[in-house]
């Protein structure tokens, strides 16, 4: 196990920098999350992070070497794609063993390690087959298996549930965790799936368009997102955002779109009339008498809780409640956000604004 | 002008008498879908196999029917020196220009596999001497291979390693004869193994290779280990086509060599030409491309079998 120091690492293909300066510093033993939309180089990073790639400028050190021209084989990392890459020709215990295999180790230690590997993954009736033999969610665990066979000092994962159907992906999120609790490797995760970030990461990065949006707990991420970027990419269903003013005098109100006025409970200095961002989760939405005035689009029960999607002064709002409500489109309710959970952000920078 | 319908009892339903359409049996369809190919594999293929056969059998020469003799023809090619010398050059001639078409193919392979400038220009150009006819190839490579003025010599000459007027006698001698049209063979060969083999190494997801890196393997051991073993399967299939025509290979030599020099380059094919058409024993010339069939067959049951194996696995 080793801690991972990423700094202000930059990658171009050509003369297109597709990271512009990215520092993480990964702690030993710790489970960190890359996320991000499509394209925000978080698997660049991580194929930087494995030696597949080149890395323009800044470093990466593992441990304490700095492994910029180090050949993969020499970094001592297991990788887990998100294709899986297993060798078609090879059965389920020579894909795991291969790389002791390669390293020389005599045939016995390659059996018993495979073996320990295999008995956790319950992978052990599997051992003779080969991977087009195996269903979506076995060769996720071949793959897994091969990664920790090794007992390398960082596991690297590149979307590896993305394959998956969404019932399998919830237990494997699962089971990756757990034996990240029992083997404590520090672990890289790729995902484009915030849910997938939330439940898992000790720490989240969320990247966007190459650069380091935030990076933090779940909880602080969800709580206090740096950004407007931050906030609606963490949370499911997206938090809302309405645009509008400021206004300080008296009792600190926004002033959203057509008038409607939503409380705050505390607002920066001097920023009376100033454009704002005002984001507001769905699960913080209550009814209230002296909430704003609200009509009921799309009602969306799931059993466990309900979305309804309605107009709040002509913008589409979504709002969440666990308690039954007998909604039916058209309807008039009065929403009213919890004040002390609000989000306010600079209309221009999209910053952060609040404590 | 209103026409008055024909009442209709309520209820009724009214069905068409069913038209006579042979072809939506499955069964006639397939027959009707499978006649051109039959016609044509009959006409083309069966006829003349079957007439080799009926010919070998008979003492017929150019002109002369020929009664029935039984396995007389064989028999003879059996004691025939010049037969015996012909089933040794081909089965070299396959074995060795294989063995280099594979090698100098796959390096080909793997080179134009990899990412650089002008690669689709350069891809298309390599097929360059699979595309030229074959007899022209022969002829300019022959021109090459002339003992006094060809460009082989001549290079050879100005490299300081033959002296003037002592240039390699390249057809004129019976090993380097056959060496020449190994040569020739070879460079004919390489680009049909070099676009089969890329087109399967296309197929080996890149993510394997990188797999194989991060578990340490050093670049031939990803060859050895995962490349290979994966474009096996294409592998043999080229080998396949490549060993059936090898074998049965007629052009080059017809031109280069013409079976010369003291029949120190005949193949089967040749050979059979030679005395079929050349010398007009029909009979004798059918008897040794058919001799060509139980060997060939040989290799090429062994190579299926091969084939099913590596890709059941």
């Amino acid at each position: 196990m080793s801690s991972v120091q990423i700094r202000d690492v930059r990658k171009s293909f050509g003369t297109f920098e597709v990271l512009h300066g990215v520092s993480i510093p990964i702690e030993d033993g710790e489970f960190v999350v890359l996320v991000g939309p499509s394209g925000c180089g978080k698997s660049t990073l991580l194929r930087m992070l494995a030696g597949l790639e080149n890395i323009t400028s800044g470093t990466i050190s593992i441990g304490d070497r700095v492994v910029n021209n180090v050949q993969p084989k020499e970094r001592d990392i297991a990788m887990v794609f998100q294709n899986y890459a297993l060798y078609p020709h090879m059965t389920v215990a020579d894909n795991m063993g291969f790389s002791l295999k390669l390293r020389g180790a005599r045939q016995e230690e390659i059996s018993s390690r495979v073996n320990r590997a295999a008995e956790i993954l319950a992978l052990t009736p599997l051992l003779e087959r080969y991977p087009r033999q195996l269903s979506g969610g076995q060769r996720q665990r071949v793959a897994m298996g091969r990664a920790i066979v090794r007992d390398p000092q960082v596991f690297l994962f590149d979307e590896p549930l993305s394959n998956l159907d969404a019932k399998l992906r919830v237990a494997m999120r699962t089971e990756i965790k757990e034996l990240h609790q029992r083997l404590k490797t520090t672990t890289v995760y790729v995902t484009h799936d915030q849910i997938e970030a939330m439940t898992m990461a000790d720490k989240i990065v969320v990247m966007h368009d190459g650069i380091v949006e935030q990076m933090g707990t779940p909880l602080e991420l969800y709580d206090k997102p740096d950004n407007q970027f931050v906030a609606g990419f963490i949370g499911s269903p997206a938090m809302n955002f309405l645009k509008g003013k400021l206004k300080v005098n008296g009792a600190a109100t926004f002033e959203g779109p057509n008038g409607i006025k939503l409380p705050l409970k505390t607002v920066p200095g001097n920023s009376d009339g100033r454009p704002v961002v005002y984001g507001v989760r769905p699960e913080h939405f209550t009814i209230a008498d002296d909430g704003a005035e609200a009509e009921i689009v799309v009602v969306e029960p799931t059993g466990s809780e309900t979305q309804v999607f309605a107009k709040l002064g002509g913008e589409q709002v979504v709002a969440v409640f666990r308690e039954r409500h007998q909604f039916s489109p058209g309807d008039k309710v009065r929403l009213r956000p919890d004040p002390t959970l609000v989000h306010l952000f600079d209309e221009t920078t999209g910053k952060r604004m609040n404590a | 002008m209103a026409t008055a319908a024909i009442p209709v009892p309520e209820g009724t339903i009214i069905v068409g008498k069913p038209k006579w359409r042979p072809l939506e049996g499955e069964g006639n369809l397939a027959m009707l879908l499978l006649l051109p190919t039959v016609a044509l594999l009959m006409m083309f293929i069966a006829y003349p196999f079957v007439r080799g056969i009926l010919l070998a059998v008979t003492n017929s020469k150019v002109g002369q029917m020929g009664e029935f003799v039984g396995f007389e023809n064989f028999a003879r090619l059996l004691k025939d020196p010049i037969f015996h010398a012909v089933v040794y050059n081909t089965f070299l001639y396959t074995f060795v220009t294989t063995i280099f078409k594979l090698i100098l193919g796959l390096w080909l392979a793997l080179l134009l596999n990899r990412d650089f400038k002008f690669k689709a220009f350069t891809r298309a150009f390599i097929l360059l001497p699979f595309i030229v006819p074959t007899v022209l190839a022969c002829f300019a490579w022959k021109w090459m291979f002339d003992p006094t003025f060809s460009v082989l010599n001549w290079m050879l000459f100005k490299l300081g390693i033959v002296a003037a007027g002592a240039g390699v006698n390249w057809l004129g001698d019976g090993d380097m004869a056959m060496l020449s049209i190994m040569i020739v063979n070879i460079w004919r060969g390489v680009p049909f193994f070099a676009i089969s083999l890329m087109a399967g190494l296309q197929t080996i997801s890149p993510d394997l290779g990188e797999a194989a890196a991060i578990d340490g393997a050093k670049p031939w051991q990803r060859f050895w280990y995962i490349t290979w073993p994966l474009l096996m399967p294409v592998t043999m299939v080229v080998m396949l086509f490549s060993v059936i025509q090898t074998f049965s290979d007629f052009q080059i030599v017809y031109v280069m060599t013409g079976g010369g020099p003291a029949n120190a380059t005949h193949l089967f094919a040749t050979y059979a030409y030679q005395l079929g058409v050349g010398t007009g024993l029909l009979s004798q010339g059918a008897a040794v491309s058919l001799a060509m069939f139980p060997l060939l067959f040989g290799i090429v049951i062994f190579q299926l079998m091969y084939i099913r194996r590596v890709e059941t696995r």
